[in-house]
């Protein structure tokens, strides 16, 4: 049998990240995501590795754009407000196609905001990291297991398309202590990487890290070869995890947190004879479209369950084509929805659904 | 299939998280389903701390345990604050050394143990919780040598072992505690 | 016999600097140490934001295009994956001293084994003439057209003088490009400043005080005097800090 050791969202990340072959971090320290830190600080002089405590978030960043210029394995993690200060380190990162992996353990903004979990970084992970025409692979974990595997697998997919992934959890998630077996990652070797600043060595002509490109028609070739990749990875990386789906007649879309929730509100509905079923996005960008498109042959509505004032479910609507009506049920600020109030959403769609 | 949700509650200092940890260990070592999810930030320097935890036969869901099947609370703040959402039928262990009034609910099990007197009388002034603890495993049946052993030693770092006799210890003065 | 040629270590492209400007001549002094202390197949080299943000094609070594302010940090993260890797950043004023403040200090707090270009020629060049936080009081520029008032923009940015408050760096000198003389001079300090690297040292600064021409609004060679009238006695040349040198004296 597998060995199994209780860890917390943070811890499990940091250690996954390790034996990923992740040897440089750099952070700053920020709640609710500060374990990651101090578990890098304790482990990383031990096997040779570099832990550092940036003078801040962009500081932190940027030593991220060096390592990964360099072509090795790199991580920094923060939370909501110090991951704005990193926004401009990620469009850099973006621009010069480099592979690196972001944590995000979401708190409730805007502004300083409070402490407590949230996911109204949302738009920010998906849409809007910092200036510019990019994408992050954006991964959302919803169980401790699932923040090591996400980890190993964000540095693999970093790897293969040269560009940021992100790990969006949120305070409950890096908090929260759970089973894990670590013994089961499965660990890909790093690629190649002819493309790394480590020194010519006299032997190849240089290369050269840049985002810089003052040729606009250069400049948009960039672009549309940069949405290419973005659009292969669209079509092979997106992923879900369907529950209760095969009939449901209303569905449940949640990520993270809101969909542990709603995967008990779920169940305490179909005990009610009620239809339902769960979508939950692994992957949040790429958004899992193809999962929605399916459901439309037998939902009739759905509910997009979120920690903020409603930013995923425009992605819901996307992926449905607006055929339905998808309403949202929320809380926000550090809030956590209860099952009772998803429950009570489900069973306000199944009366609707029945006038 | 049975899943019980405890939520443990008290002082920051009294080892709240720590019973926590201990009942989330055991249940592993059972092949339980299970989660522990603290309360964090500000609280956890004196104020008010608490921990939900969730042990099943099944996959956890929601980690967050609004109404507890069993409440722990070590303090009076505590047990004000839960004692209204404990399930009905479910049962609260409180630390009646340092609450002074009676659970007001009738449709739940009360069960006060002097925890804090029994701590320091009996030499180990930092184990109450470990009383508490001891006193609900008993009740609950689960009160056995050899799975609370195993479940000491993973929550007690091999730095401290040495605690492991005098952890066990407490908890069996909880388990005889009548 | 070859009297002059370009250093191996600076490619072989027109460099897009304005007539007068010392960029290229400490390009150039920067690729001749490189050859001399036979470095470039291990050497990485930060460029900046600001008039220098093309360097990373005009050196020979491999190259990285950093933020505005980030190359301390971008070298701190290259150094610290390869230390085997010669490090340096070349960096403006306006980049270093401004928006970049928190990374010099910190890099330079940290005696992060990195060498530090810093060019001080009191101006944003590339933007096109406004006020530097090195531009001298009074000083004319587009943002401060009035000269610049130091009750409502502050005082000069002295780099050399603060970091040497530090305990961190090992290495900072002030040295300038105006004559043959002090290209020399540069040339020695920065050089001492690779050696310092390879020699794992640590931090070192050489703040370079240049001419802009264009955005001065003067003539190359007025330029070059008014570093003389103007720049040194507001930024007075010499080594700032030399930890290794203090060290020897205490021990003597």
């Amino acid at each position: 049998m597998e060995k199994k050791v209780l860890m917390k969202g943070n811890e499990a990340i940091a250690e996954a990240a390790i034996r990923a072959g992740c040897r440089h971090y750099f952070g700053y320290p920020i709640t609710p995501q500060t374990e990651i830190a101090a578990y890098m600080a304790k482990r990383m002089p031990k096997i040779g590795g570099t832990f550092l405590q940036a003078e801040s978030e962009i500081a932190a960043i940027n030593m991220v754009y060096g390592v990964a210029s360099a072509g090795l394995r790199v991580m920094t993690s923060s939370s909501s407000p110090g991951v704005s200060l990193k926004g401009e380190g990620l469009s850099y990162l973006a621009g010069a196609d480099l592979p690196a992996l972001v944590v995000n353990v979401q708190r409730g903004g805007p502004g300083l905001g409070g402490i407590q979990p949230s996911q109204s970084d949302y738009f920010q992970a998906t849409r809007g990291a910092g200036h510019g025409d990019f994408h992050m692979i954006v991964l959302a974990p919803a169980s401790v297991q699932e923040m090591a595997e996400l980890t190993v697998k964000a540095f693999d997919l970093a790897d293969k398309y040269r560009m940021t992934s992100m790990l969006l959890a949120d305070g409950t998630m890096g908090q929260m202590m759970e089973p894990v077996a670590l013994d089961d990652l499965k660990i890909n070797p790093m690629p190649e990487k002819p493309w790394a600043t480590t020194g010519t060595k006299m032997e190849r002509k240089r290369n050269i890290i840049n985002s810089l490109s003052l040729v606009p028609e250069e400049l948009e070739q960039f672009n549309f070869a940069r949405y290419e990749k973005y659009a292969e990875i669209e079509r092979t990386e997106a992923r879900a995890e369907e529950y209760r789906m095969e009939d449901a007649e209303i569905a449940v879309a949640a990520f993270g947190i809101a969909s542990r929730v709603s995967r008990n509100a779920v169940d305490a509905a179909r005990e009610m004879g009620i239809k339902v079923g769960l979508i939950r996005p692994i992957t949040l960008w790429p958004f899992p479209v193809d999962p929605f498109k399916r459901s439309l042959s037998t939902v009739k509505k759905y509910i997009s369950v979120e920690l903020n004032m409603g930013q995923m479910i425009e992605d819901v609507r996307l992926a449905t084509e607006c055929r339905r009506p998808v309403t949202l049920c929320n809380r926000a600020g550090g809030m956590i929805p209860t099952p009772e109030q998803v429950l009570e959403a489900i069973k306000a769609a199944a009366n609707g659904g029945e006038q | 299939m049975s899943t019980t949700k405890y939520l443990f509650s008290g002082f920051g200092g009294q080892g709240i998280l720590f019973i926590g940890k201990f009942v989330a260990y055991k249940g592993l070592i059972e092949d339980k389903q299970v989660s522990w999810l603290p309360s964090y930030g500000p609280e956890m320097r004196g104020g008010t701390a608490s921990c939900s935890v969730i042990v099943s036969d099944s996959q956890v869901g929601s980690p967050i345990v609004s109404n507890p099947d069993v409440l722990v609370a070590m303090n009076l703040p505590s047990l004000d604050r839960f004692e209204s959402s404990v399930v009905p039928g479910g049962s609260v262990y409180y630390d009646s050394s340092l609450i002074e009034r009676e659970v007001a609910r009738k449709d739940v099990k009360a069960v006060g143990v002097p925890a804090t007197r029994l701590a320091s009388e009996n030499g180990f002034p930092t184990l109450a919780n470990m009383i508490l603890l001891g006193k609900i495993l008993a009740d609950r049946g689960e009160f056995t040598e050899e799975g609370i052993r195993a479940a000491l030693g993973k929550v007690i770092s091999a730095r401290h072992a040495d605690m492991l006799e005098v952890n066990l210890r407490a908890m069996q003065l909880g388990a005889n505690y009548n | 016999m070859v009297v002059f040629k370009k250093p191996h270590a600076l490619s072989d492209v027109p460099l897009h600097y304005c007539p007068g400007c010392t960029h290229g001549i400490v390009h150039r002094l920067v690729a001749e140490v490189i050859d001399e202390l036979g470095i470039e197949g291990k050497t990485i080299g930060i460029a900046p934001v600001g008039c220098s943000v093309m360097a990373y094609n005009y050196f020979e070594c491999d190259m990285i295009e950093a933020a505005h302010g980030r190359a301390p940090a971008v070298a701190t993260g290259v150094k610290r994956a390869n230390p085997d890797n010669i490090v340096f950043t070349y960096q403006g004023d306006g980049d270093l001293a401004s928006i970049g403040t928190a990374e010099t200090v910190h890099s330079a707090a940290r005696n992060e084994n990195i060498t530090v270009i810093f060019i001080n020629n009191a101006i944003y060049g590339m933007t096109g003439g406004q006020m530097a936080p090195t531009s001298l009081p009074g000083q004319v520029t587009q943002t401060s057209p009035y000269g610049r008032d130091v009750n409502l923009c502050g005082y000069p940015v002295k780099i050399c003088e603060m970091l040497a408050q530090l305990d961190g760096p090992e290495y900072l000198e002030r040295v300038t490009v105006n004559n043959v003389k002090q290209i020399k001079n540069a040339k020695r300090a920065i050089k001492k400043a690779f050696q310092n690297q390879i020699d794992g040292k640590g931090f070192s600064l050489i703040e370079v005080i240049s001419s802009c021409p264009t955005n001065w609004g003067m003539t190359p060679q007025a330029a070059l005097k008014w570093i003389d009238e103007k720049m040194i006695p507001y930024y007075p040349l010499g080594v700032y800090k030399d930890r290794s040198a203090e060290k020897k004296e205490d021990e003597q």
